[in-house]
């Protein structure tokens, strides 16, 4: 018998009964769908996950200094030397103790009795690149600069939380705050951080004012890389601020992408892929069934087959390749609409819609053995048929 | 001008005689049972080339058991059939089911049809088993057609036909690839006296072309029509004059 007569033949008989046909797809479209939808949104919606930790966490390093008896390992110098780097967009060295963390800080000297005017905040000595590199905005005024740092100025900057717990809201009349007794002229507002949120409730001064607080040596520095560089940089900071030391000071790396894509992956719902496959099955049980009542009421051609000269393996034949059609047909069009739905979804929420090829080409062959598998009983049936009985 | 040969290949060496299509000797076909029952007694009968024969008998004669037989869909529980020669109660499925497909071609009671092809698609149906080449499949229907006379309904669905115009595509099939023998089984059971008739004009005409016959049939009008008769009665076969 030649192949072609075959997928003839057997599309022919799929085709008698159009109706039928489509309807015995459904479970297989329903299975295939659901499986498709679910691997295509999780990858997509893994994929936006990767994109918003490569924005914002993939490239944010924290070198943090430990403190040395001695000789201090990182000099408010050596910022420049990390800022140097390639790869690197902003830098700014911070210096924060136990003791700077809890100074009253009031913004006038009377003493109200009706509200709390001495308020216990963090005071933090910082170089001028702060507000880039805590990806923060100056909502007010402006941020101190290297003449100030220079010049010792007594200026400050306050975090957006810090100036509402103050009372400061506006700076046209230079508002000054007490830090201990001494007094300093606000000149900015720091707020939208992205970065060390902690920032907003805290006092930034230069680091020749942070002197004052005990804040002498650099504790921490914040360090922001372009896309990807984030590895090596890691890697160099330390070297760059402290040669011969890099190794006593602790740098915090972001996780690299494949590990967030990992994570990613993993929260896939379960719970939807097995939903899938109850469909998948269910679809090929109804195949079964399904062809299995078409193989009795089809005795009659059967039994004429054989007395064309069929022998039981292409009986067998035709049916198990009619059920793989109906299954590869629900797999088509299971895969068409899950696609549709994954770019709608994707579409929704304003995701680039991810596709993996090989989940485009296995839906549909999954359908093909699902119906294979489906048609195995009903053709074998159909090929252990006496053809004396069938022509009866 | 050497001798033409006329005798089957099949046909032993030197043998004046052609084989005969059918050979049967001493057949017998039992049906497990308690008691066993008997289908078929000690049957034996030879069919030549050209013949036109019809078996008659009532009903539970063992008719329907004889066209098994015969068309190779049952084995006979002993005795021997030969068909064109070739021994067929030794032969494996696989080979019988070939034998059947090149030999032997169908006529039914019922047509058998397949009701969602057109007419030339059923007939073309008789050629998908076996080695037959896919070229010229369409035209060799559309002759099988012409011959019995149905060359304008080719792409009519069958249920829009006659039931004699069933009968004479079904014959169409089951002459496609030149079978030795043409096995009837009641054809005109299902058909009014006027296409009854028709069909036997159609028996007589492919007689005379020279094909081999044989009719199943209780009809008297049907075995009258045949060359030879054969009486079947609880298994047993007699000749009639």
């Amino acid at each position: 018998m030649h192949v072609r007569d075959l997928v003839g033949e057997a599309v022919a008989g799929m085709l008698a009964r159009p109706v039928r046909s489509a309807l015995t797809t459904l479970g297989t479209v329903l299975g295939i769908t659901t499986l498709v939808i679910t691997l295509g949104v999780a990858a997509t919606a893994g994929n936006q996950i990767v994109g918003r930790f490569d924005e914002l966490v993939a490239t944010a390093i924290t070198v943090e200094v430990p403190e040395s008896p001695n000789v201090p390992l990182v000099g408010w110098d050596s910022l420049d030397r990390v800022t140097r780097l390639r790869g690197v967009v902003s830098a700014a060295a911070v210096a924060e103790t136990k003791d700077s963390s809890n100074l009253s800080v009031r913004s006038n000297d009377l003493v109200d009795p009706a509200r709390v005017t001495t308020q216990s905040l963090t005071v933090l000595a910082a170089t001028t690149g702060l507000p880039e590199a805590a990806r923060g905005r100056i909502v007010e005024g402006r941020f101190y600069d290297a003449g100030h740092v220079k010049r010792a100025d007594r200026v400050a900057v306050l975090g957006d939380q810090a100036a509402k717990m103050l009372g400061v809201t506006r700076l046209d009349r230079a508002p000054a705050i007490f830090i201990g007794k001494h007094a300093y002229t606000v000149i900015g507002i720091l707020g939208d951080l992205r970065r060390e949120r902690n920032l907003s409730t805290a006092v930034i001064v230069p680091p020749t004012v942070g002197k004052r607080f005990g804040l002498r040596d650099v504790t921490r520095v914040l360090v922001n890389t372009s896309l990807g560089a984030a590895d090596l940089i890691a890697g160099q900071a330390p070297n760059a601020l402290s040669p011969g030391n890099g190794d006593q000071l602790q740098v915090v790396a972001p996780p690299s992408p494949t590990r967030a894509r990992d994570q990613a992956q993993d929260d896939v719902n379960a719970l939807f892929l097995i939903l899938g496959l109850v469909s998948l099955v269910v679809g090929a049980v109804g195949i079964a069934n399904v062809t299995l009542v078409t193989v009795m009421e089809r005795v009659a051609e059967i039994g004429l087959r054989r007395s064309l000269g069929a022998a039981r393996r292409h009986i067998a034949a035709q049916f198990l390749l009619e059920s793989t059609l109906i299954g590869l047909a629900g797999g088509v069009i299971g895969a068409s609409v899950g696609v549709v739905a994954v770019v709608a979804v994707s579409a929704a929420k304003q995701w680039t819609p991810l596709l993996d090829v090989r989940l485009a080409i296995g839906a549909p062959i999954a359908g093909a053995v699902v119906g294979l598998l489906a048609g195995l009983y009903p053709a074998l049936r159909a090929a252990r048929m006496e053809p004396v009985d069938a022509l009866r | 001008m050497s001798e033409p040969v006329t005798a089957p290949v099949t046909a032993p060496a030197g043998s004046a005689v052609p084989e005969p299509v059918i050979e049967l000797t001493a057949v017998c076909r039992d049906y497990p049972a308690q008691p066993p029952v008997r289908a078929l007694d000690d049957v034996s009968f030879r069919v030549a080339r050209g013949d036109y024969l019809a078996i008659v008998g009532p009903s539970g004669s063992g008719k329907s058991t004889l066209l098994n037989v015969l068309g190779l869909l049952d084995r006979p529980s002993s005795g021997s059939y030969r068909l064109d020669g070739t021994e067929t109660t030794t032969l494996r499925d696989g080979d019988r089911t070939k034998l059947r497909g090149d030999r032997i071609g169908f006529v039914f009671q019922s047509f058998h049809l397949l009701a969602h092809r057109s007419v030339v698609e059923n007939v073309m149906l008789a050629e998908i088993y076996g080695g037959h080449p896919r070229k010229g499949r369409r035209e060799r229907a559309l002759g099988a057609l012409e011959r019995v006379g149905l060359g304008h309904r080719v792409n009519f669905p069958p249920d829009r036909l006659s039931g004699g115009e069933r009968q004479r595509a079904a014959m169409a099939r089951a002459l496609m690839g030149e079978p030795s023998l043409l096995l009837c089984d009641e054809p005109t059971g299902n058909l009014d006296s006027r296409n009854t008739e028709a069909v036997l004009d159609l028996f007589d005409e492919l007689r005379a072309q020279g094909l081999t016959i044989v009719v199943i049939t209780h009809e008297r009008e049907v075995s009258t029509r045949a060359g030879r008769r054969v009486r079947i009665t609880d298994g047993a076969l007699v000749e009639e004059a």
